[in-house]
């Protein structure tokens, strides 16, 4: 990143930084080369929601035919799972590198340029959402070639596409968050499975109204994630419908407040220490 | 194997066994996540048992823990391989290579550490399915079948991931180790039977072994054994196939040793 001195009136220099995009732009790019040099991070990330995605699609399609479910074909109800199966692992890959980077001195030579705190937190963590670009869009296309119809049709399947990766960038805020409170990559991963259990505590495999188990339904209906599958998966099944729409987009922009806020504070705590 | 392989075997099961008890973290995610499984299987999908054609006569939730139990053998039989190549990185399997009169003890011993882990976390599995309510039709008979079977898989599991851990020596392998298992696993009926399941997915896990073990295991916690000679069969021709894998990467670590 370059800065221009200036000569003010009265002789003394003014340092004008680079505009903020910039700052993101070049972080990110260092993100995303880095990332995607690494096949084994990219590649699993991609493939094991596929895999999921196939067994469960086949081990359930008899669930389809209970009285009242949603729609005939199961991938139909499955695909959005994937969607959100790879944002997890995308803050996984974002969390894991950015606590690399710390580990390693670069956040703290970072913090030395005049980049600010939410550009070098945005940019570090677009490695792994860029992952999850790039799966969201293969999972769509696999759906699409499997059967899936989307009943919002072809600009609800654009909407899906950003609302995914939006969710991806949301998820992404919470492996920075791990990162800089922990500062080790090994810590990151080890508080993931907490995240998969919250996963499994949703609406992945039912909806809320076909769960019997009384308090499984009433920890699905409150999960947040529940919020973000059933939002995704009314654009396939329902069409356009703001009452599964909308709260998804809070709920997500709420993660992405919530935890870029954290971890911007815990960066600036951070570097304070250094 | 004569008394010097299993002064071996015994040795290292003692150092694992208490290793495991001073790091008692270690064994937290081999409980958790079977834990997380049979909730979001039992739980989260109990309106399967709607299902037409659904007649598993225990209930969804003893028809989903066989699955999960064997599961858990399976997974614990992996983290003893992922056990021996942490112990390479550290070089203190080079050091047992060097030491041991007979190195087929380091095998046993490993599988010994597994075969207990697998029993500690299978109590503690049983316990929570019967205190949520769990119902076992089997008899005594039944569940003791239904211990083996696992067992077994346990076995077969850790012995392939010791063969792994013995032919690359690093925890690297540690992927691979689990994938097979997890594709052998869910190519299997994990949410409903066998005559339920449709089209790519049916065709496979009718030729699935792992399925013969699955049905064999929610036969006798029903109490309506079937597949029973198949299955055990089938658990023991893998666990020998899995026994020469082991003892073959053994040896040509062992020609690395010398």
């Amino acid at each position: 990143m370059t800065s221009v001195a200036v000569s003010a009136p009265g002789g003394r220099d003014t340092v004008h930084e680079p505009a903020a995009l910039r700052q993101v732009a070049l972080i990110a790019r260092r993100s995303v080369s880095r990332t995607f040099r690494q096949p084994e991070l990219v590649i699993p990330v991609i493939l094991f929601p596929l895999i999921l995605l196939a067994v469960n699609a086949a081990g359930l399609q008899s669930v389809t035919k209970l009285p009242g479910f949603p729609t005939n074909s199961y991938i139909n109800f499955a695909i959005v799972v994937c969607f959100v199966q790879g944002a997890l692992f995308a803050s996984i890959t974002a969390g894991t590198e950015l606590a690399s980077d710390i580990q390693k001195g670069f956040l703290d030579r970072l913090a030395l340029t005049p980049a600010r705190r939410w550009t070098v937190l945005v940019g570090a963590t677009f490695g792994g959402t860029s992952v999850s670009i790039v799966g969201t869009l293969v999972y769509l296309g696999v759906g699409l070639l499997f059967g899936v119809h989307i009943e919002a049709g072809v600009l609800g399947a654009v909407v899906l596409v950003a609302l995914a990766v939006y969710i991806a960038l949301a998820f992404a805020g919470i492996g920075a968050w791990l990162a800089i409170q922990t500062g080790s990559p090994e810590a990151v991963q080890g508080m993931f499975p907490l995240l998969f259990v919250l996963f499994f505590l949703s609406t992945m495999n039912l909806p809320a109204d076909f769960i019997e188990k009384d308090w499984f339904r009433a920890i699905a209906r409150a999960n947040p994630i529940s919020f973000l599958i059933d939002g995704m998966r009314g654009l396939i099944l329902d069409g356009w419908d703001a009452s599964t729409l909308l709260p998804c987009i809070a709920v997500a922009t709420g993660i992405l407040v919530l935890f870029f806020g954290l971890a911007a504070r815990g960066l600036r705590k951070r570097v304070t220490r250094t | 194997m004569r008394g010097g392989g299993w002064q071996v075997a015994i040795a290292v099961l003692r150092r694992t066994v208490i290793h495991t008890y001073k790091n008692p973290a270690i064994i937290i995610p081999s409980l958790a996540f079977p834990l997380v499984f049979l909730l979001a299987f039992a739980g989260g999908l109990s309106a399967v048992s709607n299902v037409p054609g659904f007649t598993f006569a225990a209930g969804y939730t003893a028809f989903q823990f066989v699955f999960v139990f064997l599961q858990m053998a399976a997974f614990g039989g992996i983290f003893t391989g992922y056990r021996l190549a942490e112990d390479y990185e550290s070089g203190f399997a080079r050091r047992l290579m060097l030491g041991a009169p007979r190195r087929i003890g380091i095998v046993v011993g490993y599988l010994l550490a597994g075969l207990v882990r697998f029993a500690f976390i299978g109590v503690l599995l049983w316990a929570l399915a019967l205190l949520t309510g769990m119902d076992v039709k089997g008899s005594l008979l039944d569940i003791v079948g239904l211990v083996a079977l696992g067992a077994l898989i346990n076995i077969a599991c850790s012995l392939w991931t010791i063969g792994l851990a013995f032919r690359y020596q690093s925890v690297d392998i540690g992927s691979f180790m689990q994938t097979p298992v997890f594709v052998l696993l869910f190519l299997a009926p994990v949410y409903v039977p066998l005559a339920l399941l449709t089209g790519w997915l049916k065709g496979a896990a009718s030729v699935n072994p792992v399925t013969l073990i699955i049905d064999a295991g929610r036969g006798f916690i029903s109490g309506d054994p079937e597949k029973v000679l198949y299955a055990f069969a089938a658990s023991l021709a893998i666990g020998g196939l899995m026994w020469i894998w082991a003892t073959r990467q053994m040896k040509r670590a062992e020609a690395g040793v010398r």
